[in-house]
């Protein structure tokens, strides 16, 4: 409510710079525009950005520090004992008295004390609101003056918007990657607080996993065991089965379709590897846990296996055929990025078709072709909902394909599903596996990239 | 058709004979009966204005227009007697027979000696290693490139200077000891120096080959070439000796395109 409030103020705002611009451009040169440096509009567009844009950043360290201040300046009015309360209850009765004064329901008769924060409250509210539209007027005012000054016959209102305009896209990829060095920061500061409590080694190369930990000081048997090569195992073990099933297909496919396929066939198939490659994973690990899973159990039986309904094999082959449109489609661009030169030379020395495509087009598109199955690779540790379903939860440490596994993005999962402390080891597991798969696919990323991109050079 | 009064389309020792070849694209015609003989051991030089169908025409000789879609070739072509644009003559062996060098030097990304030894490798022309690494040496030597690249053969093709991964291809081709060589404009994308060893080398291989050569340098036609055809719009216009048509050619159309007056 208040930001459309404010920003439609920020936009009347700079509607007006706008106007004012156009208008004190052509005003300057009598209404003949040949004779500026930039068009009008550009005027117009310099002083609306003026308008906005300060105002706009002033609103959001406004709005970001708002919410601090309002409750220091209610708490500092509350009664000396309700201000000695302990943090958390502190917070609960803010939180009471924040519900009370936008209306919501709150508990069961408050007390005076609170109805008479509450107040308070909305009232500072109310202020802070005014304060804040009547400071961004002000600013925007002030800006659009001192840029109004400068609208003349030869001002380069083009180059300055275009400067402006590309000093919005720098912040906007500074916003992104400051965020992302945020999340890597605070999975590296919980995972640092994991490694406290449990060795980086033991982590790292224990061969138990078991992360209940005790939660009253009486309970047994569960101390909390974070040895990770299970888990690390069972991650690897149904990656290698998603790839197995995954590249040959994929790659094939690729081959067909760029190779073999007449252009109405391959019009076909492209769009229909694509939808498959666009079914929510969630789909993927219905089929996996209701459907293979079971089979599978069946299958070994009928062999004599011992086979349990969620097995590596159910998660894996599933996973598997979710990768296949990713393969084959990154296959396809880099088959397709061969130069067709390479093929006439081939086909020029009398070679066949499928002899070109050996020993030419895929030698040729092999790094490529690899980078692929490196970004695949990267994409099934990092699957999560097939193995959820399908994988089970079991810490077993077993290359055997028909036994449950557990993965990384399973445990991450489980950890964190549930009532926990949020300091507890266990939770804190979660960020040290987290951490583990961020740098497992960085790394994976970073290389199929580089290789992506070496290859790329070589024919542009 | 050609009028044999003020053309010599046919000749007493051909290696390649086309009659009646046309070709169209889609439906849309590229090539309108064209009658031409390529002459054993000797350089035929085809010229014209850009789009007038040499490529077309070059690209009929080894059926490599098999490969686009969409085009269809009729009429006769015979490389020693025998027809080739029949259905049961395979394209794949007429290619060996047929080498072609393309306008834009294509090493494959393989090693100088791989690239060599593509051709024999594929056909099974050769036994062992020693006979593969003595094809790979008489290639790379009849293509004058031996002395450049004989302490580099492991390393890429692709890592040659532009000339040099010409000659290369031509190496590529004559390793599999084909009977004629196509070129199309192979020296096009190379420069002045690269392009008179390419010339010298074409004079140099008329002895064993048969060779075609589309050029867009009247000069260079003049230099390497003893028979020259003239293409404009999808026909042959002129086609005689190369001294003859850039001295006295007959047709008005020739003399407007060596003289510079269109192309
Ligand atoms: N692959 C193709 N598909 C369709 N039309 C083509 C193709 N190649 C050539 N053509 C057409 O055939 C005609 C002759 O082309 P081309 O043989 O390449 O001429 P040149 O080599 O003499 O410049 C042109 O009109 C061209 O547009
Ligand atoms: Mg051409």
């Amino acid at each position: 409510m208040q930001v459309w409030l404010i920003l439609g103020v920020i936009l009347l705002l700079a509607s007006y710079g706008y106007q004012r611009g156009r208008g004190g451009a052509l005003a300057s040169v009598s209404g003949d525009a040949s004779k500026l440096h930039s068009l009008p509009s550009y005027h117009g567009a310099y002083l609306a950005l003026w308008a906005a844009i300060p105002a706009l950043i002033a609103c959001v360290i406004w709005l970001s520090a708002e919410h601090q201040i309002i409750k220091m300046l209610v708490i500092s009015g509350l009664s000396a004992d309700s201000q000695a309360l302990e943090p958390q209850r502190l917070a609960l009765l803010m939180s009471d008295i924040r519900n009370l004064a936008s209306g919501d329901i709150v508990r069961a008769d408050p007390s005076p004390e609170v109805q008479a924060a509450a107040v308070r409250y909305a009232e500072l509210a109310q202020v802070s609101l005014y304060a804040k539209l009547a400071a961004i007027a002000a600013l925007s005012a002030l800006c659009l003056f001192f840029a109004k000054k400068r609208i003349a016959e030869q001002f380069r209102a083009r180059n300055r918007v275009e400067r402006i305009v590309r000093y919005i896209m720098i912040a906007a990829s500074v916003i992104a990657i400051l965020t992302t060095i945020g999340l890597v920061l605070s999975l590296l500061f919980e995972a640092w607080r994991f490694f406290l409590r449990v060795p980086l080694h033991d982590f790292l190369f224990g061969t138990h996993w078991s992360p209940q930990t005790a939660i009253r000081a009486d309970q047994v048997g569960a101390s909390g065991s974070f040895g990770a090569i299970p888990i690390f195992a069972g991650t690897l073990l149904i990656t290698l089965i998603a790839m197995v099933i995954a590249v040959p297909l994929g790659l094939f496919s690729a081959i067909y379709m760029s190779e073999y396929a007449s252009p109405r066939a391959r019009g076909a198939i492209k769009p229909l590897l694509e939808v498959l490659a666009g079914v929510p994973t969630v789909v993927y690990g219905l089929f996996a846990a209701l459907t293979v899973g079971p089979y599978i159990r069946g299958f070994g039986e009928s062999f004599g296996i011992d086979a349990s309904s969620e097995s590596a094999l159910a998660a894996g082959l599933v996973m598997g055929v979710m990768i296949i449109p990713f393969v084959s489609s990154l296959s396809d661009d880099v088959i397709n990025a061969v130069p067709q030169a390479l093929r006439d030379g081939s086909y020029a020395l009398g070679a066949t078709q499928s002899e070109t495509i050996r020993r030419v087009v895929l030698p040729a598109a092999l790094p490529g072709i690899v980078g692929a199955v490196l970004l695949a690779v990267s994409r099934a540790i990092g699957e999560t909902m097939i193995v959820v379903m399908a994988a089970g939860l079991a810490a077993n440490l077993t290359a055997n394909p028909f036994e449950a596994v557990t993965t990384v993005t399973v445990q991450i999962v489980t950890l964190l599903v549930g009532d926990q402390e949020f300091d507890s080891s266990k939770t804190l597991a979660a960020f040290a596996l987290g951490l583990v798969l961020f740098f497992v696919t960085l790394a994976l990323n970073i290389i199929a990239l580089k290789v992506v991109r070496k290859y790329r050079e070589k024919y542009d | 058709m050609l009028d044999s009064e003020t053309n010599s389309a046919t000749i007493a020792d051909p290696k390649v004979v086309c009659r009646d070849v046309s070709v169209s694209y889609s439906g849309k015609q590229a090539l309108f009966d064209i009658d031409l003989d390529i002459g054993i051991h000797q350089v035929t030089s085809l010229i014209g204005p850009s789009g007038c169908g040499k490529s077309t025409f070059l690209r009929c000789m080894n059926r490599m227009n098999d490969v686009i879609d969409g085009c269809v070739v009729t009429g006769s072509i015979s490389v020693d007697g025998v027809e080739i644009l029949d259905d049961e003559i395979d394209a794949v062996q007429l290619r060996r027979r047929v080498g072609m060098v393309f306008q834009k030097p294509n090493p494959f990304p393989k090693s100088i000696y791989d690239n060599i030894a593509y051709g024999p490798r594929i056909h099974g022309l050769v036994r062992g290693k020693d006979e593969l690494d003595e094809v790979v040496q008489t290639s790379l030597e009849r293509a004058g490139l031996w002395e450049e690249v004989k302490d580099r053969l492991l390393q890429p093709g692709t890592g040659l200077s532009g000339g040099q991964q010409q000659r290369l291809c031509i190496a590529r081709a004559i390793a599999v000891r084909p009977d004629v060589i196509l070129m199309d404009e192979p020296c096009s994308a190379l420069d002045p120096i690269a392009t008179a060893r390419v010339e010298e080398l074409i004079d140099e291989l008329k002895r064993s080959y048969s060779i075609v050569i589309v050029t867009h340098s009247m000069q260079q036609a003049a230099r390497v070439s003893q028979r020259t055809a003239f293409f404009h719009l999808g026909i042959v216009v002129e086609v005689g000796e190369t001294e003859q048509i850039f001295t006295n050619p007959r047709d008005e159309r020739t003399q407007g395109y060596i003289t510079g007056r269109y192309g």
